[in-house]
């Protein structure tokens, strides 16, 4: 029997995180994910693993420091500007090459910004969010259930790749409740042995765990090899879906909430027989560059769709060589954009594109 | 022939960085030979601050890491919750402890954390070049007090073992120094005592040690300890807190 379950996208993360093995989880109240804390301060002891309610942004993401070099699984969430106290942290772990998974349920903002969800964070997240040369993977879910399937990913390539891993949400996809097969929730966990973890020198050399590296030319040697393995991180985990005919006018290029909102402005321009392809960056960093490359070769006219200013919209840039019309159309500050608004610019578009010809 | 002194096994014999006359080299052998004598090297997991002690790690022969600035007690928590049968320590200094980590410091301590926390007060900053610590005392001379720290415009110095006091949570506290050898035992005799109760799990235990900075109180070594003596005792009185 397939049966199904109900879920918010905030308790939604903190179950798949704790079938994906998560043992710590620390968090402070901030909308809108405090479900996420919640739900964790009741899974997390039912199930015998650690929960702490900490005392700021700051600790969370230290506690979680502590709990990897300890060995296990760890996490921590929040949304906008407690994502930006934790950047100090996030900076440490990627130094001290330490597995953690973030969980951001992004808001408007800058500043204190507002509750509403927002996208605003695309650069903070993909372009490493701390001080020094680092990346973090970025995995961004469209819906409930595929915060199951990502959830898992996530805490792999953390173990993987000794890295930081963010998992990047907005409070539309927090709030939302959307049902989830049961299936989804059975999850093999893979394990990665950690000869690196500090569990006291018995029957072995102590170890260190740490990110100063004051000798000439030993801290480059640690940027290095961070590099080389961003480098396997971009070649081998690069996500995305696209939904693409060849009778396609145009391609959107949206992720997360604005692409399941795309999703339903294509299924209303098909019925007015306009043609329009979807390519959805599931990865924000690695972002599925030639992948993009090779799926709008056929169609030119892109539109980028954002819940903020033009930020992955900067990516599609780079991604695509000149002779593509990119366009773009987004909100800020909490707005999303409605199917409505998103049509007519399509419409716009393709009027334009014809008078062109 | 006995060996009536020899270096503890769990300090490693290099030679540290530390300006000579510095406090750090005496709290990091007491520690070592304290871990010795309870014989809890091989579990024992320690966190190095931001600050002159950061290189810590290189000095002990057990499991270190090292901490943000100020977060050492956040990373202690976990790091004991996550496996509470191993021996934790945090090893801080006044500005890292009482100042950017005050806020961690008091949330573990009410929390009533089994941990160990080591807090060497030398009034300034050291590694930055001496500039005023949140412990600095009135009217001593730093690098941003060159007139001496003066209470309109400095503020005062921060008690913090007498606010931790307060809390449910804290288990021991305990200030002593290094000014003459009968404190260093004192000193040793606290360390000794704060490991002991996380032995036996009886929660928080902070040992703070007044500690010399030669270099950046602009005195040698023999003065900068007569002078914690006569003076830094009067703001920071020795003795149990709690």
């Amino acid at each position: 029997m397939n049966t199904r379950l109900l879920f918010s996208g905030n308790d939604a993360f903190g179950e798949a995180a704790i079938i994906s093995g998560c043992q710590f989880y620390a968090g402070y109240p901030i909308t809108p994910q405090n479900e996420l804390t919640q739900y964790m301060s009741r899974r997390m002891l039912e199930e015998g693993r650690i929960f702490i309610q900490s005392e700021s942004e700051l600790a969370s993401i230290n506690m979680v420091f502590g709990a990897s070099l300890s060995g296990v699984r760890a996490m921590t969430s929040s949304s906008s500007p407690g994502i930006s106290l934790m950047q100090e942290g996030i900076s440490y772990l990627a130094g001290c090459e330490l597995p953690a998974v973030v969980v951001n349920v992004m808001r408007g903002g800058p500043g204190l910004g507002n509750i509403d969800p927002s996208q605003a964070d695309y650069f903070q997240s993909t372009r490493g969010g701390g001080h020094g040369d680092y990346r973090t993977p970025v995995l961004a879910p469209e819906s409930v259930p595929e915060i199951f399937k990502l959830t898992p990913v996530a805490f792999e390539l953390a173990d993987k790749y000794r890295t930081p891993v963010i998992l990047l949400g907005d409070g539309m996809l927090g709030q939302m409740m959307e049902p989830v097969d049961r299936d989804l929730l059975n999850i093999k966990n893979k394990v990665y042995p950690k000869p690196w973890a500090l569990t006291g020198c018995l029957k072995r050399k102590p170890q260190s765990i740490k990110s100063l590296y004051l000798a000439t030319g030993a801290l480059e040697e640690l940027n290095l090899r961070l590099q080389e393995r961003y480098r396997r991180i971009e070649e081998q985990e690069v996500r995305f879906q696209s939904q693409i005919s060849s009778k396609d006018s145009l391609l959107i290029v949206a992720y997360g909430t604005m692409a399941r909102i795309a999703k339903g402005v294509i299924k209303a321009l098909k019925s007015e027989n306009i043609n329009v392809g979807l390519f959805r960056p599931v990865t924000l960093w690695p972002f599925p560059s030639k992948e993009l490359k090779n799926s709008a070769s056929g169609i030119k006219n892109i539109l980028v769709l954002e819940m903020s200013s033009p930020q992955m919209h900067e990516d599609v840039r780079l991604a695509l060589p000149s002779g593509f019309k990119i366009d773009f159309l987004g909100r800020m500050g909490g707005i999303i954009p409605s199917e409505d608004e998103i049509i007519e610019k399509i419409k716009k578009m393709l009027k334009s594109l014809r008078r062109v010809k | 022939m006995k060996v009536l002194y020899k270096r503890p096994y769990a300090l490693n014999d290099i030679q540290t960085h530390y300006c000579s006359g510095c406090g750090h080299g005496i709290i990091h052998r007491l520690v070592a030979e304290v871990i010795d004598e309870l014989q809890i090297r091989e579990k024992t997991i320690a966190i190095a601050p931001v600050g002159c002690a950061v290189l810590a790690y290189d000095y002990w022969n057990f499991d270190t890491t090292e901490a943000a600035h100020g977060r050492p007690l956040a990373v202690a928590t976990a790091i004991k919750r996550v496996q509470p049968d191993k021996i934790v320590f945090t090893y801080q200094g006044d500005g890292d402890l009482a100042a950017i980590g005050t806020n961690e410091t008091i949330h573990a301590a009410c929390r009533g954390e089994n941990l160990t926390v080591v807090f060497v007060n030398n009034g300034v900053y050291g590694m930055t070049g001496g500039q005023m610590a949140p412990t600095t005392v009135l009217s001593q001379k730093t690098t941003t007090t060159l007139s001496g720290r003066e209470r309109s415009i400095h503020g005062y110095p921060l008690p913090l073992l007498e606010m931790l006091k307060v809390l449910e949570g804290v288990f021991y506290l305990e200030r002593r120094s290094l000014f003459s050898p009968s404190e260093v035992k004192k000193s040793k005799q606290a360390l000794l005592t704060a490991f002991q109760n996380q032995i036996e799990n009886k929660g928080f235990s902070m040992v703070e040690i007044l500690s010399p900075c030669p270099t950046y109180s602009k005195m040698k070594p023999v003065e900068n300890l007569k002078w914690i003596e006569k003076e830094v005792i009067k703001t920071y009185p020795l003795g149990r807190v709690k």
